[in-house]
């Protein structure tokens, strides 16, 4: 690999830091500034500051709907990772020149408007949807059931649209596993499961936990989907942030309840570079061959 | 003596992937206790072979038959039967015992067993030093100690190997053939070994199988193998052989220049047909006595220097290409050549094998 100086790389890595200040730091800061004033009587701001929105948020009312959306967040993740794994799990053992296609449909619905998607759903769902025709068809005459707007509603919503990471996340390890240290483990005796639970599941672990933590994270944030499949019924952190901000008009809370959605998320993202560190070094050699 | 035991018999064994051919109704019989080589250039179908033995893959048709019984669909999982990998495929997230005791606790044996009998192979492996480790931070010759003694722990009736040198550098190579033969020895299993390179095999096996394009050439010990080739191929592909192409004479055959090479004529050889007679570059003499079956003069093009032995590059006009002709260092010093010399080439009817071409 060609070494750069210190000054040539500071100079290639300067537009992104430039779009990083501006963009991610400075806001952030911003929001987080707010969180210390008032609220103003008639909205707006008091510049006098105050740590009671801190406060607020740890309010049972509030700690529940962090609680209530860490535990949506979480099934959704569940759900993505079994699911997801499979699927990947099937990509990397097909044969060679199919496995792009395949991961080319995977990620097919990123092509779509994630709004479009969401609505979907609502299509799916509706009373007199597609699912309730389904079953008509197949002879059910009962009172239709109600999906839209449950909480399983929004699970599924989150698991569709963030599956397709999950499948990236987890096919990358997958397919570079030598496919020879499965057939070790089946020759010294191990059945296909022990084989997996032993040697593959192990060794994949690093793009289950970044798959994982890329929807928890992106589900646990998420307002889109728990207002259009949860019909505002199943208050989520991200709605609540939305409705201090546009509705309650009461930013300085909106933006407490946003940092303490962000130091959750920085938690879970630590915790995953953590454990990833630790997994680098038994990844390193899982690649295959005997290329030393 | 006894009659060796036949502990393995592939019987008239095929396999397809596709229209391909892999390996071509081979019957082979692999006696207990013995080192066997399967010899080839890649493709072959020695590799198919070695997997279809150890489960991997099933064959078309034939049969595989350990002790008497039919293995052939049986899973990798349930024959006692054990590969070492060609990429070792060591657990890169386990260290060097939680490797070697994999194999023992998928027979769940108890915890004590398992911690001696891994405790015994790695000494023998001389791996204690390294239990700990991973496989990561190991040398290539210790991973592969490791891969030996994971599969040698289980004590199968059988070991495969596949390439087990090939990750080696030369000099390690030659100290690890004679290792393997004697923890071949010591721990009394029977070794089938699959590689292309043909001196590892004549060095290592007790007997040898040459493969070509899935059919089994010739089956013998490295002696009779490289003594006596069963055809062309064979000859030319273990060790090196020196080819007079011409045509099959009574008593030998009669070279393109009108030249005869005495030697003893195959009966499947009717005069006239095409072929080719052929020495060892060891079996050749330089300046040979008069009585020599076989003379021919030529021009010394190149010289190797070999410490033990000299080679040289003769320009007959038996052949296209130079003779290779093997000189011992001793028989070098007493007449020495040199590049451009005028020198005489003989050897005996005896010592020239002759084939179809």
């Amino acid at each position: 690999m060609r070494s750069f100086t210190p000054s040539r790389s500071s100079l290639l890595m300067a537009p992104a830091l430039a779009w990083l200040t501006a963009l991610m730091v400075v806001p952030c800061a911003l929001v987080l500034a707010l969180a210390f004033f008032r609220r103003g009587i008639y909205g707006g701001i008091e510049y006098s500051f105050t740590l009671e929105n801190f406060g607020l948020v740890l309010d049972p009312l509030y700690a529940g709907i962090f609680l209530n959306s860490a535990r949506i967040a979480g099934t959704a993740t569940l759900i993505a990772v079994v699911i997801g794994y499979a699927a990947a799990y099937a990509i990397a053992a097909a044969p060679r020149r199919w496995q792009p296609v395949f991961l080319f449909f995977a990620v097919l619905p990123f092509w779509s408007n994630y709004l479009i998607r969401t609505y979907a759903w609502i299509v799916l769902l509706n009373r007199e949807g597609l699912i309730t025709q389904l079953l008509r068809w197949f002879g059910y005459t009962g009172e239709p059931p109600s999906m839209l707007y449950t909480e399983g509603a929004v699970i599924a919503g989150l698991v569709y649209n963030y599956l397709p990471f999950v499948i990236l996340a987890c096919y990358a390890p997958l397919s570079r596993l030598n496919p020879e240290l499965a057939e070790a483990s089946r020759d010294l005796g191990a059945s296909a499961m022990t084989t997996f639970r032993r040697v593959i599941l192990p060794l994949t672990v690093p793009g289950i936990a970044a798959g994982a933590v890329f929807v928890f994270v992106l589900s646990i944030g998420n307002f889109v989907t728990p207002a259009l499949l949860g019909g505002g019924r199943f208050q989520m952190i991200g709605n609540l942030v939305y409705d201090q901000f546009l509705t309650a008009n009461d930013w300085p809370f909106g933006a407490a309840l946003a940092m303490a959605l962000i130091a959750i998320m920085l938690l879970v993202l630590t915790a995953q570079a953590l454990a990833a560190d630790r997994a680098a070094g038994r990844i390193a050699e899982a690649k295959g061959g005997a290329d030393d | 003596m006894s009659e060796p035991r036949t502990l393995l018999a592939i019987d008239k064994v095929s396999k397809n992937f596709g229209r391909v051919t892999a390996v071509d109704g081979i019957s082979l019989d692999i006696r207990e206790n013995e080192f066997f080589a399967l010899l080839g250039p890649s493709g072959c179908g020695k590799t198919t072979l070695l997997r279809m033995l150890a489960g991997f893959e099933m064959p078309n048709e034939g049969r595989i038959l350990l002790d008497g019984r039919d293995i052939a669909k049986t899973p990798p999982n349930r024959r006692p039967v054990n590969l070492m990998f060609q990429s070792y495929a060591l657990f890169p997230h386990m260290s060097v015992r939680a490797n070697v005791s994999y194999g023992l606790e998928m027979e769940r044996l108890p915890a004590n067993e398992i911690r001696s009998r891994v405790d015994a192979i790695l000494a023998t492996t001389e791996l204690v030093a390294f239990a700990d480790r991973k496989p990561e931070q190991l040398s290539g010759g210790q991973k592969q100690r490791v891969a030996l003694a994971r599969a040698l722990v289980k004590r199968p009736r059988l070991l495969l190997l596949d390439e087990p040198l090939g990750a080696l550098d030369k000099k390690l190579r030659g100290a690890m053939q004679l290792e393997l033969k004697r923890l071949q020895h010591e721990v009394g299993i029977t070794f089938v070994i699959v590689t292309h390179d043909q001196e590892e095999s004549l060095v290592m096996a007790d007997r040898m199988a040459v493969l070509r394009d899935g059919k089994l050439l010739q089956c013998d010990t490295p002696h009779a193998v490289y003594e006596h080739p069963a055809d062309r191929f064979v000859a030319d592909f273990i060790g090196v052989m020196n080819f007079v192409p011409g045509k099959a004479a009574n008593d030998g055959v009669l070279a393109a220049n009108g030249a005869r090479i005495s030697g003893m004529v195959p009966e499947i050889l009717s005069p006239g047909a095409a072929a080719v007679a052929s020495v060892r570059p060891e079996r050749i003499r330089l300046f040979p006595p008069p009585e020599t079956a076989n003379r021919v003069a030529g021009i010394v093009e190149a010289l190797a220097y070999h410490g033990l032995d000299l080679q040289l590059h003769v320009r007959t006009a038996l052949s296209q290409k130079p003779f290779l002709v093997r000189v011992t260092a001793d028989a070098a010093d007493r007449r020495p050549v040199a590049s451009g010399d005028a020198v005489e080439l003989g050897w005996d009817a005896a010592d020239v094998r002759i084939f179809a071409d």
